[in-house]
């Protein structure tokens, strides 16, 4: 399951850049910086990528996930920092719903 | 010209079915819902039984559009339902109802559709609000004030849709002759009338004029705006 995820996550990337022109690197595929110091994306391209990550859930996979709610916002470390840890927090998520996720890697 | 999609909530009677068939005419695809099947059909028009405040039947009814249409270019948040009440008298359930549809059931087609128009880049939003926020109207106090929360939310959430080219805006209608002022008394009405600077009902076409405005591709520098009608 995880794989899938991350190719969902990492197809949401490849969508992002050609929706928006932008050119976020996908060649670093899990280590991409997305949000945070580093991070190659703005506010509002979180937003975005956000977005389109929760629709390619429901498509998908069929699950349907909120990713930035309060509980995501408020931890000490962002589950955006990276296209890693947004996948390792979707496969927790989805584990606490449905428990169909491996144990992340990251 | 790729025809324009637009999603009315609240489409059974009045105001809804009025504005479904005004924008079928128009050449639109229009989408529409409401808690029970109407009556009526026509060619253009697709029609999903779903309560504006079901989070899961919301979701569901946008995942078909995405899958049918592959965009959404309009909505316009007309579902809504009044309560003629003094304050001291209303139930809560009744409070609950009236925030249900009115603000939760607007932000939910807001964020849905929002969604879908985001990645064209377009959009437009049109929510409904009354003239009673502003007049004060006594014996309306919650449904005024669920309507006024449509107005701040309003101008919250366009400035957060700018960037992404959708403008959303309010129309502020004076009493029309529907089943929404059913109930309220005739003395009650005129009072409020008489507060307007035009001193009438207003119609189901002063409603279109304005939302035609609103939804117009030149009206792309309108947003978080709240246009009231009668003079109010």
């Amino acid at each position: 399951m995880r794989e899938k995820v991350s190719a969902i996550v990492l197809n949401a990337i490849n969508d992002f850049n050609e929706t928006y022109g932008k050119q976020i690197p996908l060649e670093l595929a899990e280590d991409i910086p997305l949000f945070g110091k580093q991070g190659v994306l703005d506010s509002l391209g979180l937003v975005s990528l956000v977005v389109s990550i929760e629709q390619t859930l429901e498509d998908e996979l069929g699950v349907s996930l909120i990713l930035a709610d309060e509980k995501a916002v408020s931890q000490r470390t962002s589950p955006f920092r990276t296209a890693g840890t947004v996948i390792d927090y979707i496969c927790k998520l989805m584990q606490e719903e449905t428990q169909v996720c491996e144990s992340p890697s990251h | 010209m790729r025809e324009p999609v637009t999603l009315i909530t609240g489409t059974r009677k009045g105001i809804g079915k009025y504005l479904a068939e005004h924008y079928i005419d128009k050449g639109h695809l229009v989408i529409g819902c409401s808690r029970t099947e109407p009556d009526w059909r026509v060619e253009g028009y697709e029609h999903f039984q779903a309560d504006v405040a079901d989070e899961s039947a919301v979701k569901a009814m946008f995942s078909s559009i995405k899958k049918k249409y592959g965009r959404l270019d309009h909505l316009i948040n007309n579902a809504g339902i009044a309560s003629m009440n003094h304050f001291l008298l209303t139930p809560l359930s009744t409070v609950q109802n009236v925030l249900n549809t009115n603000v939760i059931g607007t932000f939910l087609f807001c964020r849905e559709a929002a969604k879908l128009m985001q990645k064209s880049g377009y959009g437009r939003i049109v929510n409904f609000s009354t003239v009673a926020a502003p007049l004060k109207l006594e014996g309306e106090a919650i449904y005024a004030a669920s309507k006024a929360a449509v107005i701040t939310f309003t101008e919250v959430i366009a400035r957060e849709l700018a960037p992404f080219g959708i403008t959303v805006n309010t129309i502020g209608p004076t009493p029309i002759e529907t089943d929404l002022i059913r109930s309220v008394p005739e003395q009650k009405l005129q009072e409020l009338i008489k507060r307007q600077a035009i001193p009438r009902y207003g119609n189901v076409e002063d409603v279109a004029n304005v939302i035609d405005f609103f939804l117009k591709q030149e009206s792309s520098f309108i947003t978080g705006q709240t246009l009231f009608l009668g003079g109010v």
